[in-house]
């Protein structure tokens, strides 16, 4: 049976209401509205879409670390993502991401011990005519260089501060 | 001097990242405050990326005035003397003949030029048309047979015949089908199908509900990108608006034919773009293939029969069925018809997104419509089909776009990225790059893909890193073969293609990793040393000072000299260097 013909109800994420089937079809979706509310994906996060959903909360961990797009530990204040798509690559990317790395101090994946920036690499962020292409939030730099990101980043510390 | 009708900007996520959505700001500023009456527009991807942001200035006649790199300042300008005054500002215009002249726009044909969030102006380009002619007066397996004799392939990269699909799953007898709309473009370095959605949403809309009634589905799934927000949200407000002119839902424009659809967003998940995989993912489970057959047309999603086509597949339906199939097959070579959308970026001097008849030498492309490779350097190679495909060499360059053509050189045509590469590129580098890509991105569930991917990525790390071994080539021909042969699906079968096809044309590079230890593109940093010239040198001490572990020091011969025990390779001193006097020197140290 498709889950457009099953029996819907509404589930409250962060005071938002949100309508759907409770079958594991809602598992990603659900996932989905939970981090977008906390940030990441958090162990009662996953008990929740179990008990919701009708999974096994073990299935909706193998789906939490199957998708890339879920983290399972609180992200930074901003978040940093490199594009790692080949007009990127071909175009020195490489050579900025090892500045940023070296600039914070962390490696992909990992959140500055003030917890301001989390860095991370993205298959292609689709603007492959602004390669070397970063992120920052959601803006986005273009044709950037090793110095010139440094200067990004050093722009955002400054409007945190 | 004429009247300007209309103003466009270019807002898709290239544009917005390039500043448009500034540029729009001003510009609507400005009117604000009264100084003009012309429609602002806001368009999807115009093409020409390479000039975002992109201000389009529409004359009463329809003629088009582009104006590229606008800045904020410039939009005073532009308002003044074009919108208010009816001349061109020359200085800011930029020719855009020779990038679209070789183009044939079908899937395109309203990208940047109508508003992506108006069902008005979809439809007064003849949008909804054919939906409404299929309902109307055709069968099911007349849009069958049509969409069979335009002979359209599977614009996914796998090529298979679109119309052959349909009536697979149209012959199956099952009180309830699906048809699904694959959107989880994830090639880096391709961005049609994300271009298609921003720029003309409703196209794929029409082109799915055509596909349903064709196989007689009442219900359909887009499976888009989570990295496409922007696409998302446009096709949330198009179905909407379908809806509400009942080009969706229950009896769709007074017929019999009921059908609806909704969004899934994807999750992160290369392998997601295989069939099966796809569908395991809307279901909510982890995204792994299954074996075929028995194929989606047969047992898909919830295991009822179900047709899967790429955006751009669905994007030409509406075309075909509006201008018939004689009219799409008359572009193409003999088996490969109508258009294909490339994403051609890299190291080309005009990237964007481009369309152009199938069959089109891929030289013509590059030089052409590209305008050829930036710093006039040498092209070396072009990798089609991302990590399913490969790098054909500039040898190599005549051959056509056409799924046969480019299948015998060891890539494919692929769902469209096209990245230009020149003599900077380090062939063996590229093919790790892609291998990291397909081991990162295998789902695990077959042994060959899972650790044979590893083991080449490890072999071809070795080799980056100048710890190759004659025999290592050999190891990687032999494990490409198993890999390819034993994986279950598109991911494993294809992941051995970009170290084939560079092992083939670009042997002598792999060789001179394994034996000279030299890497002739000079980017693997384990085989390249900075060197100053003393010659060119002019003691200005620029590297010294941006040297970030003191390895640069002057010397009282008076130029500067590097340490290579403390060089750590960053490349800061040949940036910063006014003199070129650094050099990069790759292959065994003589004496």
């Amino acid at each position: 049976m498709g889950a457009h013909s099953q029996a819907k109800e509404d589930v409250r994420v962060a005071g938002e209401l949100v309508t759907l089937p409770r079958s594991p079809s809602s598992v990603i979706p659900l996932l989905q509205k939970l981090q977008q509310d906390e940030g990441f994906v958090s162990e009662q996060a996953i008990e929740r879409v179990a008990r919701y959903t009708g999974a096994s909360a073990s299935a909706v961990y193998g789906v939490a670390t199957f998708y890339s797009q879920f983290r399972l530990t609180r992200p930074g204040r901003h978040t940093i993502r490199v594009c790692e798509g080949t007009a990127c690559h071909v175009l020195g990317i490489g050579a900025v991401l090892e500045r940023l790395t070296e600039e914070l101090g962390i490696d992909v994946g990992g959140t500055t011990a003030d917890g301001l920036f989390t860095l991370e690499s993205v298959r292609c962020l689709g603007c492959c005519s602004l390669a070397p292409a970063v992120m920052i939030d959601d803006e986005t730099y273009g044709r950037v260089t090793p110095d010139s990101i440094v200067e990004a980043i050093d722009a955002v510390r400054e409007g945190a501060t | 001097m004429s009247a300007v009708r209309e103003v466009r900007v270019g807002l898709a996520t290239c544009g917005i990242a390039a500043g448009a959505e500034r540029v729009a700001a001003q510009l609507r500023k400005e009117k604000e405050s009264g100084r003009f009456d012309v429609p602002i527009k806001r368009v999807g991807c115009v093409g020409m990326c390479y000039n975002e942001p992109i201000v389009d200035v529409v004359d009463e006649f329809g003629t088009l005035t582009t104006y590229a790199h606008v800045t904020e300042a410039d939009v005073e300008r532009i308002v003044a003397e074009h919108v208010l005054g009816g001349t061109a500002v020359d200085e800011l215009v930029v020719k855009s003949e020779a990038f679209f002249q070789h183009q044939v726009r079908i899937v395109l044909e309203n990208c940047g030029v109508i508003d992506p969030e108006s069902l008005e102006e979809y439809r007064a380009q003849g949008g909804y048309v054919a939906l409404a002619a299929a309902l109307e007066d055709m069968t099911p397996e007349d849009v069958v047979e049509a969409v069979k004799a335009s002979g359209l392939r599977g614009r996914g990269g796998g090529g298979f015949p679109t119309g052959l699909k349909w009536s697979l799953a149209a012959q199956e007898i099952s009180p309830e089908k699906y048809v699904i709309c694959n959107a989880d473009e994830g090639d880096p370095g391709a961005f049609m199908d994300r271009s298609v959605l921003e720029g003309d949403p409703h196209r794929v809309i029409e082109g799915m509900a055509i596909a349903a009634y064709a196989i007689g589905a009442r219900h359909g799934y887009i499976y888009v990108r989570a990295e496409y927000p922007l696409a998302i949200e446009r096709l949330e407000k198009a179905l909407d608006d379908a809806r509400a002119a009942k080009l969706l839902g229950e009896n769709i424009l007074g017929t019999a034919f009921s059908f609806d659809m909704q969004i899934k967003a994807g999750a992160g998940a290369f392998v997601c773009g295989e069939e099966t995989a796809l569908i395991a993912s809307i279901e909510g489970r982890r995204g792994m293939p299954r074996k075929r057959p028995p194929y989606p047309a047969v047992y898909g999603l919830w295991g009822k029969p179900t047709n899967i086509n790429n955006v751009e597949t669905l994007a030409n339906v509406p075309w075909i069925l509006r201008h018939g199939a004689d009219a799409f097959s008359a572009y193409g070579t003999e088996t490969s018809n109508g258009t294909k959308v490339f994403a051609l970026a890299g190291r080309i001097k005009q990237s964007g997104l481009i369309e152009i008849p199938m069959g089109m030498p891929i030289r013509q492309i590059v030089y052409d419509i590209g305008g050829g490779i930036q710093e006039d350097r040498p092209l070396k190679a072009v990798q089609m089909g991302g990590p399913s495909g490969g790098c054909i060499p500039a040898s190599l360059a005549d051959t056509p776009v056409d799924y046969e053509a480019l299948k015998a050189t060891g890539a494919i045509v692929g769902s469209g990225g096209m990245i230009v590469l020149d003599d900077s590129t380090c062939m063996v580098e590229m093919a790790r790059y892609f291998l990291d890509f397909t081991q990162k991105e295998s789902c695990g569930k077959c042994t060959f893909c899972r650790v044979g991917t590893k083991r080449m990525l490890e072999t071809l790390e070795r080799i980056c890193a100048g710890e190759g071994t004659p025999e290592d080539l050999e190891k990687l021909v032999d494990l490409s073969e198993n890999v390819r042969q034993y994986s279950l699906c598109g991911l494993g079968q294809t992941a051995p293609n970009p170290v084939l096809t560079t092992v083939e044309y670009f042997r002598n590079e792999y060789e001179a990793h394994i034996e000279d230890r030299a890497c002739p593109a000079k980017t693997c940093k384990a085989l390249i040393r900075f060197h100053i010239d003393p010659e060119a040198c002019k003691n200005c001490g620029l590297c010294a000072r941006d040297c970030p572990v003191e390895a640069i020091q002057a010397v009282d011969e008076g130029y500067h000299v590097i340490d290579e025990t403390l060089c750590v390779k960053c490349g800061r001193c040949e940036q910063v260097c006014p003199f070129d006097a650094v050099e990069i020197l790759t292959g065994k140290v003589e004496g």
